[in-house]
């Protein structure tokens, strides 16, 4: 009995504090994609015109992970197969802050774009017991910035 | 040294290539990192001790390729690559890899 209440007291917190969070990293990714809008990101690899350009490796990465409520959703996703939107939007998170902090990279760097743009995502805790339903997403590229 | 992640130089002429280099680090979480994880696992959100942890590790896979380009006489390390790979429960392994070449 107490472990059922647990259990529901858990998927309460992770569904109001999850939600909130979520809420509040999509709003300031988009506030923050405002503020990077300038620096453009290509994953074309050949550069036109490199001749007065310079050019060095950036990269920005982020770990995130899922709350228990989602966590619970995709599972029962899992018994009916199907779109599992509760990890879609975990990924579409990671992926989009990762280029945001390779894109505030660069601009640290002062450069003014990024190429051959390459996403790679990681699972985290694969394989352990009790496992995080957690992600590492890195973005790296090569920024360019003019000559000195 | 300079390092991208295409396969030249901007604004510079590879003059000669050196053959690949590659950095690896394997890591783990400690049991501090591991609470905290545990307290997300609930609430979701960022785990900032594994970006930072992950971070550092590219970074010193990174140094050490670095290290080996110079070793073999090298000014630049093209077409960079980074890949992850969890060996066990809870360690990574970070592993960088890319050309060692000499640019003018």
């Amino acid at each position: 009995m107490y472990d059922l209440i647990l259990f529901l007291v858990l998927l309460l917190l992770g569904y109001v504090f999850g939600q909130r969070a979520e809420k509040r990293h999509f709003k300031s990714i988009i506030e923050r994609e405002q503020t990077l809008r300038d620096i453009l990101v290509f994953s074309e690899r050949r550069i036109p015109d490199e001749d007065q350009l310079e050019g060095i490796l950036v990269s920005g990465n982020v770990v995130i992970s899922v709350d228990f409520f989602k966590r619970f959703v995709a599972g029962l996703r899992n018994l009916v197969g199907g779109r599992v939107s509760s990890y879609e939007s975990l990924l579409e998170r990671a992926r989009r802050e990762a280029i945001l902090r390779m894109k505030d990279a660069a601009r640290r760097k002062g450069a003014t774009a990024v190429w051959n743009l390459r996403l790679e995502t990681a699972s985290i805790y694969k394989g352990a017991q009790n496992a995080v339903g957690a992600v590492e997403v890195v973005a790296y590229g090569t920024a360019v910035r003019q000559r000195r | 040294m300079i390092v991208t992640n295409i396969e030249t130089v901007p604004g510079k002429q590879i003059v000669k290539h050196l053959g690949l280099v590659s950095g690896n680090t394997v890591r783990s979480k400690h049991a501090g990192r591991d609470i905290m994880a545990g307290l997300k696992n609930i609430f979701g959100g960022e785990l900032k001790g594994y970006t930072e942890l992950l971070t550092e590790s590219r970074e010193e896979a990174t140094e050490r390729m670095i290290e080996q380009a110079r070793a073999i006489g090298a000014n630049a390390v093209v077409n960079v690559r980074f890949s992850t790979s969890s060996v066990a429960a809870g360690a990574a392994e970070l592993f960088a890899y890319g050309t060692a070449v000499v640019v003018e």
